[in-house]
């Protein structure tokens, strides 16, 4: 088992090493830091002056390497726009980002679980067709849109939740209804369909044979089986949604970092960009990573020899 | 004397299908006393599971179950609630299936799913369910029994599991235990040992013990009465003597045919073999089911059902319309010079 | 396999292969209608989107100032020369909608071609000659997976700059992953028969054993996948034309024109809702008809 996490560790590890090159090649290749830096009103001399000074003429590689290795020291530069060190905005802005991972998950998942497990135990009923149809809806909305609606509806009509900024906690529930049910489909879905599977395995049906209560039968024998892959899908949807908030938090105005990553790109700012794919492909490796070792324990299976 | 633990008349089974109304067994009867092995044998898609899984009212959804007369120990267990039926279940009767291998809960300990059994029936703690699975354990006769108690089902064998399945069945001490061919998934030498086990805990705990198999091997080995099914229903009852020194029913005769019985059969002799196929039971039959095959078959048995009729002995019956003596008659044909 | 651990963490195929709730409801509520409804649906759009020159009632860039967000007919003062109203620069939001099909229609395709294209030589590749191959073209997968899809895309756009060509390139690059995963599976499958190695046996050269015996047999799954992946490409571009990135104006996408409409949201809803509702419906259709396809062509037979 420990030889298992350390070889998924040193693979995580390369991931993240690729996808810093990646997206090092793409952002420099794409646009050009020097100008960015200088600026919109500058001439060619100073532009070829901040591309001397700053080091934008050396080869490729040799760029990334100095920025590689300033960052596993936790360098990351400086924000051309802010003037300050990237690594400090991102401290600051990370905790909301993920405030909003985390209840845009756990929405999905009350919404999801209960639902995928009544789906399963009453299949083809009304039951059934509602958590469908929700999981079609789902999956065929515009996150934006949907973000918009809820904006006009509660925000407007009924005035129930606050439009936008982060002065409290209630700032959080539409943009996590946003971001998290676009995840719901896939999670109930597995949540039927392992449970539909586990519900006609054998051991259920010692289960029941043994008189165990019907409440027992379906949280301590079949959910517990059913829930493993689940366990992992939750940590790949948080990792896309850690990384897909951009739009939401533009739309609901939080300070988050998906906000910071809109207002770099719109400005250019070369190192925020970076810092901030990199982290949040970072936080993906690290959940997938995390998924791994959970569905690892989780499963008797695998843990114990 | 003997104490009637189960009684089952009329017992039938019916499943939708797309094709029609599939009668899966139609009109099962028997009955089993304490301390009795009863053998239900047939080929596969007779009926036999899916009447013990309608004695223990675990039948799929779909499926219908009807009775005359549904009792364990002289209580009527028919038509109960099914909370009822759940306080009954792993209580007053039990049953170990026929796959070891994903019997048991791949998540829990087996000491976890053993003590579950007994503290979901009794007022007990966890450590006295703990000392009984132990105990129990060791009577199925698994060594190191209290640090097995520790171990995931997939780190024990086939015949290992089985065996837990078999002291999980017997946690709550009950009075019947349907066993579904609790050893066609293992291996030959393994399965000698698990019957010759249950056959010793029936005595030791007096029990009603029902064996459900396709192994006629097994029956000669264990049976005290012998249950033949063909296509839903039981063709021939009686003592286990009576069905394999005298089977009467022409499908008993064949299946006896078809398997070599040492000190009966010949060496050099041809094993016999039933030609055709099981019919389907979708719909009604109203002939004699094994009409289509038996080598004695005649208008009268395609024209109507038949019922059973009583054999040679009082406990001893039938389904066949020629008399019992015509029936050993066409025994006797069969003989080889 | 060598790689076991790193290809294992692969998304499963069969998750997406499966059945999804989409044709399970629909399979027991109307049987195949659900293909059908949706498939038809999508024909009238993609008939709009093509036929909107001549269908359209107004030319969509025509600006009138002194008729700005005119209520759709069914308001208080709309009118049947402007069937679903104006926006803000008073052009006409149907012949816009007509017109932004194109768009949505245009880039979902194109992205779906470069990026099926792309995904089904590396899965295949990966799929059939295994090992080494396998190990690197699955850690290619596993990398682009780690990269938040559109944080990339808004990234390379702004610096690139956008259009409508552009915006199909980088979407069509960037969303390979789901046909390289399962053509990937599907492929391995494939390869795993008893036709495949008697190709072998008979001598037959890689190429033509890929694509006589390997690719028919992927096709089904192939089909199933580019329909997601059209959904896919069509939010995606969506997203990137609302926030600005995608699709420039006055070019007509309906990302874009919910937000351009967002300003008078709160006192003219069907100006976002007319163009979101369409991209929902267009979405659902596709989805709709893909999960059709995925039925009649039933991959859940093999569980």
């Amino acid at each position: 088992m420990l030889f298992y996490a350390l070889k998924r560790f040193g693979v995580a590890i390369l991931v993240a090493l690729s996808v810093s090159v990646v997206t090092f090649s793409l952002l420099h290749v794409s646009g050009d830091p020097a100008a960015a830096m200088a600026g919109e009103s500058a001439s060619e001399e100073d532009i070829e002056y901040v591309r001397k000074h700053y080091g934008f003429d050396r080869p490729l590689p040799v760029q990334y390497a100095d920025w590689a290795y300033r960052a596993m020291h936790g360098d990351f530069g400086q924000s051309i726009y802010l003037k300050r060190a990237v690594s400090g905005i991102l401290a600051e802005r990370a905790p909301t980002t993920m405030i909003l991972g985390a209840l845009a998950l756990s929405f999905a998942l009350i919404l999801a679980i209960p639902l995928g497990v009544l789906a399963a135990m009453f299949p083809n009923t009304m039951i059934d067709r509602f958590a469908l149809t929700i999981a079609v809806v789902g999956q065929a909305l515009p996150s934006f849109f949907f973000a918009l609606i809820m904006i006009i509806v509660f925000g407007v009509w009924l005035r129930w939740l606050p439009i936008s900024g982060h002065s409290s906690w209630l700032n959080f529930i539409m943009p996590s209804i946003a971001l998290g049910y676009y995840a719901t489909p896939a999670i109930m879905r597995l949540t039927r369909a392992g449970m539909m599977d586990v519900m006609s395995s054998d051991y259920i049906r010692t289960a029941r044979a043994k008189g165990l209560k019907p409440r027992v039968v379906l949280f301590k024998h079949a959910l517990r089986n059913a829930i493993i892959p689940v366990v992992s899908l939750s940590a790949v949807q948080l990792g896309f949604m850690l990384g897909g908030s951009i739009v939401i938090e533009a739309i609901f105005s939080l300070n988050g970092r998906g906000s910071l990553a809109w207002q770099s790109i719109q400005r250019s700012d070369f190192e925020v960009m970076q810092a901030i794919v990199l982290t949040i492909a970072t936080f993906y490796i690290l959940l997938t990573f995390l998924a791994d070792l959970l569905n690892a324990f989780l499963d008797p299976r695998i843990r114990v020899s | 004397m003997a104490e009637r633990i189960l009684s089952v008349e009329n017992l039938k089974v019916d499943i939708p299908v797309a094709s029609g109304m599939l009668h899966a067994v139609q009109g099962v009867s028997f009955k089993v006393d304490r301390g009795e092995t009863l053998c239900i044998v047939g080929e596969s898609g007779c009926g036999k599971s899916l009447t013990s899984l309608a004695i223990m009212d675990l039948l799929p959804s779909k499926a219908a179950r009807t009775a005359d007369k549904l009792e364990l120990d002289n209580k009527n267990v028919l038509d109960i609630p099914e909370d009822q039926m759940a306080d009954i279940r792993g209580n007053l009767m039990g049953m170990i299936f026929q796959e070891p291998m994903t019997s048991l809960n791949p998540a829990y300990t087996i000491g976890n799913q053993l003590e579950e059994a007994l503290m979901r029936h009794r007022n007990v703690n966890r450590n006295e369910a703990r000392d009984r699975a132990v105990f129990l354990l060791e009577k199925v006769g698994i060594t190191a029994a209290r640090s097995r108690l520790r171990q995931y089902p997939h780190q024990l064998s086939g015949g290992l599991r089985q065996r837990v399945m078999i002291a999980m069945t017997l946690m709550c001490g009950p009075d019947l235990i349907i066993a579904d061919e609790p050893t066609t998934a293992l291996d030959v030498t393994i399965q000698a040992q698990i019957l010759l086990l249950l056959a010793e805990l029936q005595k030791e705990f007096d029990m009603g013990l029902i064996l459900i198999t396709h192994d006629l091997g097994v029956v000669a080995r264990v049976a005290d009465r012998v249950c033949v099914m063909y296509a839903g229903q039981v063709v021939e009852q009686g003592s286990a003597k009576q069905v394999f020194e005298d089977p009467t029913h022409p499908y008993t005769q064949g299946l006896l045919e078809c398997i070599p019985i040492p000190g009966k059969t010949e060496r050099g002799s041809h094993l016999g073999s039933i030609p055709g196929i099981v019919p389907s039971l979708v719909g009604d039959m109203n002939c004699c089911h094994f009409a289509e095959r038996c080598p004695h078959a005649s208008d009268p048995c395609r024209a109507e059902p038949v019922g059973l009729r009583q054999g040679f002995t009082e406990a001893h019956d039938y389904r066949c319309l020629l008399t019992p003596e015509q029936c050993a008659d066409n025994l006797k044909q069969k003989v080889p010079a | 396999m060598a790689n076991g651990t790193v290809a294992e963490k692969l998304p499963s195929a069969q998750a997406i292969l499966e059945p999804s709730p989409t044709s399970l409801m629909l399979k027991r509520v109307f049987g195949h209608a659900g293909m059908t409804i949706g498939g038809g649906v999508l024909l009238s759009i993609f008939l709009v989107a093509v036929l909107a020159p001549l269908l359209a009632p107004h030319d969509p860039f025509s600006q009138d100032l002194t008729k700005r967000f005119v209520d759709p007919i069914w308001g208080a003062k709309g009118t049947w020369e402007h069937v679903l109203g104006t926006d803000g620069f008073g052009r006409d939001y149907l012949s816009r909608m007509m017109f932004g099909a194109q768009t949505s229609l245009l880039i979902g395709f194109s992205a779906m071609l470069i990026s099926g294209i792309l995904g089904t030589a590396l899965g295949v590749a990966a799929g059939y000659f295994g090992g080494r191959v396998d190990m690197i073209i699955t850690f290619i997968i596993t990398t682009r997976l780690a990269m938040p899809v559109i944080l990339v895309a808004l990234v390379v756009v702004a610096l690139i700059g956008s259009s409508l060509t552009i915006v199909i390139w980088v979407l069509g690059l960037l969303i390979w992953d789901r046909f390289a995963v399962v053509m990937r599976a599907t492929t391995q499958q494939v390869r795993a028969m008893d036709y495949v190695a008697a190709a072998k046996a008979l001598g037959c050269s890689t190429l033509r054993i890929i694509l006589t015996e390997i690719m028919p047999n992927i096709v089904n799954a192939l089909i199933v996948v580019a329909t997601l992946e059209v959904a896919h490409a069509v939010l995606l571009e969506a997203a990137l034309s609302f926030l600005g990135l995608g699709v420039q104006p006055p070019t007509p996408s309906w990302g874009l024109m919910v937000s351009e409409g967002k300003g008078m949201m709160f006192f003219k809803a069907w100006v976002i809702a007319i163009p979101g509702t369409a991209l929902f419906m267009l979405v659902l259709c596709i989805n709709l008809l893909g999960d059709g396809i995925r039925d009649v062509t039933a991959p859940e037979n093999r569980n």
